[in-house]
């Protein structure tokens, strides 16, 4: 393995690790246990987006509606709970069966009514972004708002469902690990065994790298792209519900920056270990290497609004890394 | 032939890496002429092209056109000198986006000394002039994206034509149209010949061969291997010089079959074509032979459930088949080696063993879960059959030679009993040992199934088969045991004046 290999496989986490030095030595307390939770936290909405948009790059295809599905969920729960007077396993149910719903469609969309899938699921944004303020004529949803017609919301939000954002688990110390981080690792090894491990992750491998060779080895390629995108909605909607969880309200002004930096994570993912291809894997450490980055910056009093010119950089720079050093025609 | 070639080309040679493509070809065109160029795939008739259109450069020999040495350097140069090319692919000639009249009139909006600002008015009146010389009578105002194909090689050929040029070349370009839109352009080449043009035609359909050529000249393996220029031309003697058979064949002993597997009664492939019989049986190899575009590939797509056949009807093990899918005719045990490996077999992504267990990943998984030990034994099991050259079973295949990529493909489906295997040009792109191997390996495996081979060469049907079917039109049109076989009758059915409905 010369240099030039060395560099494409282990370059992207050799960055990390150095960072992750950098940071330690250059300012205090960024290697406790509490910051690397907090990293992890403000990692993983993103990540939980992010995870479901690799599914979709995985078989060829673009999901640009997570950020809104996202939002919708938590506007959807916000208004089953406060509006509705619902539990919050009805609220649950209801933002994953958005979630899958809108999935479904944009993968109809796109592999029976032959739309491209990035004007697809942009159009898909566009809808879900004016869809969700219809209910509340452009409102945010808390407890006791106001309605359209005059009334009060008689509803509020289960403290079951806000324990979802705000439940901490104990790890070595007491309240240590919030139950979204939780998530994110469980739907992080899942989504990597699927698509790693089982044949089904295999066939849509082979869906996106040549959809011709999938088809005549008797792969239902259709179905295979529906369910990329059924896939990614259910994620981004259980990324809306913990969103709804940490806020305790249905923010109509909040969610903004998820789709960029869910897409900027899994585009990251591809230069980590060389891969050169959507991979769950790679799609984690991207999340937490812009958590890293940001966090550091934070604490050496960088300000915030170099942040995202410093994820721009990065994601440039690992496309680089993709698309140029390697060598490898991916996509 | 009468008077002086206006174009003439001596001793072209032209290599890609190691691999001579051209090995001196020696070619003259006589103005108001067409002569005809056939040549199997790879004989080096693209090359040909490109060179004398300006895309490539020679690597030696000489071209003259008019008396005047001719080496352009880009496209617009050959252009410009009076030698127009008419690609294949229609859309390389026409705008979809523009209406007829801008086609018709691209190449002087560009360039200098064209106007800076478009006058409508005088665009429609030059695309008339240009429309009017050519015959052509279209709505000049239509966009060209709303137009048939037929049509749009008329505008792509209209357009060629405002330069006036000495030298028409016309690549394959009846491939995709129906027969009465070819008649279209078949009028138009009548005009364009008795103006004086002179004419390359490529093309491998003996009804616009017959129709149209003046001469014939034969190209295999990068170089001229016959001309034929009197009348009348000999049409079988033209596909014997470009398909050949090459001497010492090894002999196939030809077995017969032990029991039917497969037949189909009065299959139709498309709406004009003549109904046919086929017979495939248990232990039997059959090479369906025929030029390219006679619907070889169309047959083997109906036999695997890719398209529907147009009428007709089909039994596998006596019971109807009629697939309507991949995965329907994979499940009842028919398996396609499709061609184009690059484009319908290989996935870039996936190394040696996973391209090997793609199709049957699933028998190799369980609760879902792939068993990658299985997998990669598999894979090692299959590269000692069939000798795939490789480090191991995890190597990436576009570090595998052109053979051993087609090996891995055919390895794919081997792997797995099948009651019938079919083989869409498996020797494309394939060296000569490889080629050996996949078809003893073919012959060795055969007594389980039954197994039918797409092949253009007549020396990889006559090498591999016991049986060999040919086809034409989109129809079966003869039928020889490979013991002795009556080559003159067979190349006159490949050339096209078969036994209809026989076989």
């Amino acid at each position: 393995m010369n240099l030039r290999e060395f560099a494409i496989r282990y370059g992207f986490l050799a960055l990390l690790a150095g960072l992750v030095v950098f940071f330690s030595l250059a300012t205090s307390g960024f290697t406790s246990p509490q910051a690397a939770v907090f990293i992890l936290q403000s990692v993983s909405l993103t990540g939980i987006l992010a995870l479901g948009v690799t599914a979709t790059l995985v078989v060829g295809g673009f999901d640009l509606s997570i950020g809104s599905i996202a939002t919708s969920a938590m506007m959807a729960a916000a208004y089953v709970m406060v509006v509705l007077e619902q539990n919050a396993l009805v609220a649950v149910l209801a933002c994953l069966a958005i979630g899958a719903l809108v999935g479904l469609i944009n993968g109809i969309i796109i592999c029976y009514l032959r739309v491209p899938d990035l004007l697809a699921t942009l159009g898909m944004m566009f809808l879900l972004i004016g869809l969700q303020r219809i209910p509340t004529e452009g409102r945010s949803i808390a407890a006791g708002m106001t309605m359209p017609d005059g009334s009060t919301a008689a509803g509020q939000f289960d403290p079951a469902f806000l324990a979802l954002g705000r439940h901490r688990f104990d790890f070595i110390l007491p309240d240590l690990v919030p139950a979204s981080v939780v998530v994110l690792i469980v739907l992080a090894v899942l989504i990597w065994f699927f698509l790693e491990y089982t044949r089904f992750g295999r066939l849509m491998y082979a869906v996106g790298s040549n959809a011709r060779a999938a088809e005549f080895a008797g792969a239902p390629v259709r179905a295979y792209k529906i369910w990329a995108y059924i896939i990614s909605g259910v994620f981004a909607s259980i990324g809306g519900i913990l969103l709804a969880a940490r806020l305790g309200r249905g923010d109509i002004a909040s969610g903004n920056n998820l789709l960029l930096d869910a897409v900027a994570a899994a585009l990251i993912g591809y230069a980590v270990l060389g891969a050169s291809k959507p991979n769950a894997f790679g799609t984690a450490i991207g999340a937490l290497f812009v958590g890293v980055l940001l966090q550091g910056l934070t604490m050496m009093n960088v300000p915030y609004y170099t942040q995202d010119f410093v994820k721009g950089a990065v994601l440039v720079v690992a496309l680089v890394f993709t698309f140029s050093l390697s060598g490898r025609t991916a996509r | 032939m009468q008077g002086t070639p206006v174009f003439v080309v001596k001793g072209l040679m032209k290599s890609f890496g190691p691999n001579r493509v051209l090995k001196g070809v020696d070619l003259d065109l006589h103005p108001g002429q067409v002569t005809v160029l056939m040549g199997a795939n790879g004989a080096g008739k693209s090359t040909l092209v490109k060179i004398v259109s300006g895309i490539h450069s020679a690597d030696g020999g000489t071209v003259e056109l008019s008396g005047q040495a001719f080496a352009p350097s880009t496209p617009a140069e050959a252009m410009r000198a009076g030698v127009v090319t008419v690609h294949q692919a229609i859309n390389d000639g026409v705008v979809p986006a523009l209406d007829v009249a801008s086609n018709l009139t691209l190449d002087r909006m560009s360039g200098k000394g064209a106007p800076l600002l478009l006058n409508p008015r005088r665009i429609r009146r030059e695309a008339r002039e240009v429309a009017d010389r050519m015959g052509l009578s279209l709505d000049l105002s239509k966009e060209v994206a709303d137009l048939t194909l037929a049509d749009r090689q008329l505008v792509a050929i209209a357009r060629a034509m405002a330069h006036r040029p000495k030298v028409l070349i016309l690549d394959e370009p009846t491939s995709s149209l129906s027969s009465s839109e070819a008649d279209r352009l078949f009028a138009l080449i009548d005009r364009l010949r008795a103006e004086g043009v002179a004419i390359l035609y490529i093309s491998h359909r003996m009804s616009d061969i017959r129709r149209l050529a003046d001469r014939i000249v034969s190209l295999r393996d990068g170089a001229i291997a016959g001309r034929f220029e009197d009348k009348p031309l000999d049409y079988s003697g033209a596909v014997d010089a470009m398909l050949g058979r090459k001497s010492g064949h090894d002999a196939v002993d030809a077995r017969s079959a032990h029991a039917p597997v497969f037949s189909a009664e009065g299959l139709r492939l498309h709406a004009g074509a003549e109904p046919f019989h086929l017979d495939l049986g248990k232990g039997e190899i059959v090479a369906i032979t025929g030029l390219v575009g006679v619907g070889k590939t169309a047959l083997a797509e109906t036999l695997f459930g890719l398209r529907r056949p147009f009428g007709g009807s089909m039994r596998l093990d006596g019971r109807p088949y009629l697939p309507t899918n991949p995965a329907d005719a994979i499940g009842q045990g028919v398996f396609l080696v499709a061609k184009d490996r690059a484009d319908n077999g290989i996935v870039p992504e996936f190394n040696l063993a996973r391209n090997v267990s793609l199709p049957f990943v699933h028998r190799l998984s369980r609760f879902g879960v792939v068993r990658r030990g299985a997998e990669r034994q598999r894979a090692r099991e299959q590269i000692a059959e069939l000798g795939i050259v490789c480090r191991t079973e995890r190597d990436e295949m576009y570090a595998l030679s052109g053979g051993n990529q087609q090996k891995a493909m055919v390895a794919r489906w081997l792997a797995e009993p099948s009651r019938l295997l079919i083989l869409d040009e498996p020797f494309q792109g394939v060296d000569i040992a490889a080629r050996h191997d996949i078809a003893s390996k073919l012959r060795a495996t055969a007594d389980s199934r039954a197994t039918v081979l797409f092949v253009t060469e007549l020396d990889e049907a006559l090498e591999t088969a016991d049986r060999i079917l040919v086809m034409s039109e989109h129809t079966l049109v003869g039928e020889h045991v490979n013991r002795g076989v009556d080559m003159e009758r067979l190349l006159a059915e490949v050339a096209g004046r078969g036994l209809r409905g026989a076989a």
